[in-house]
């Protein structure tokens, strides 16, 4: 069965240092490895303030790591960074299929655009100045004004 | 609202009328003025509702931390859903609250 991608977030507390983070990296990216898959990207949002207090942490570093493997590597995952006191919030979902279906729906808009293009007797693509400007979008969107939960 | 029920009834033809004539002013703005309600997500051909976009997903969050209505925001039954998901991933990692008094 052909490998499925996964995005792990996880927050470490926001006194954590660059070494630290690097460190923690190195051992999950050990773990990714030990069991045959391996890390795409990663990327660092830094210091963030999270929108309600885990564990008396007002703020949290923010790591994301798009990882390609099988299920078994993420459970092994999920199960480590469980047990870590370093992390103190962690999160994992497979994003493959949705990648696919958003991959899809987007060339068959453009597929579609360009067939009735064409059929119009127009260039497949929108040519500059074609089209309604960008700026008659009103700026000042009202529709939650007065919106009362 | 007076000017939708002087459309809609059959009976009371004349009273309508003069209901309508006085309510001009009030009734009529309020018709003429209300937008329709429009799914962002269709309307900006968005396809990915990403839970790490928190300025896309933010404003479907108002101050109390509870998800926006589809009522009330116009957003689609499909984008709802999908919305719905994003807002509840984002809780998690701590993005988006899941109260605030």
């Amino acid at each position: 069965m052909s490998d499925r991608q996964y995005e792990l977030v996880y927050i470490l507390p926001p006194d954590t240092t660059e070494q630290q983070v690097a460190e923690l990296h190195e051992q999950i990216e050990g773990v990714v490895s030990r069991l045959h898959g391996h890390i795409a990207k990663t990327e660092n949002w830094g210091r963030k303030r999270l929108a309600y207090e885990i564990g008396h942490h007002k703020e949290g570093v923010y790591v994301l790591d798009v990882i390609n493997g099988t299920g078994d590597l993420m459970k092994e995952l999920d199960r480590r960074l469980r047990v870590m006191d370093m992390v103190i919030r962690h999160m994992i979902v497979r994003v493959d299929e949705e990648k696919k279906v958003v991959e899809r729906t987007r060339t068959k808009r453009q597929s579609e655009s360009e067939r009735r293009r064409v059929k119009r007797g127009l260039p497949p693509t929108r040519q500059p100045g074609e089209g309604r400007s960008m700026e008659t979008e009103d700026a000042d969107d009202d529709r939650f004004d007065g919106v009362e939960v | 609202m007076a000017f939708g029920q002087g459309r809609s009834g059959g009976g009371g033809r004349g009273r309508d009328k003069d209901k309508k004539a006085g309510d001009k002013e009030k009734g009529q703005r309020r018709t003429l003025f209300r937008r329709r309600k429009v799914c962002k997500f269709c309307a900006d051909k968005i396809d990915d509702i990403n839970y790490k976009d928190v300025k896309l997903i933010g404003p479907f969050v108002p101050e109390r931390g509870k998800i926006l209505p589809r009522r009330i925001s116009g957003t689609c039954a499909k984008h709802q859903r999908k919305l719905q998901t994003a807002i509840k991933r984002a809780r998690q990692i701590a993005l988006i609250p899941y109260v605030t008094d």
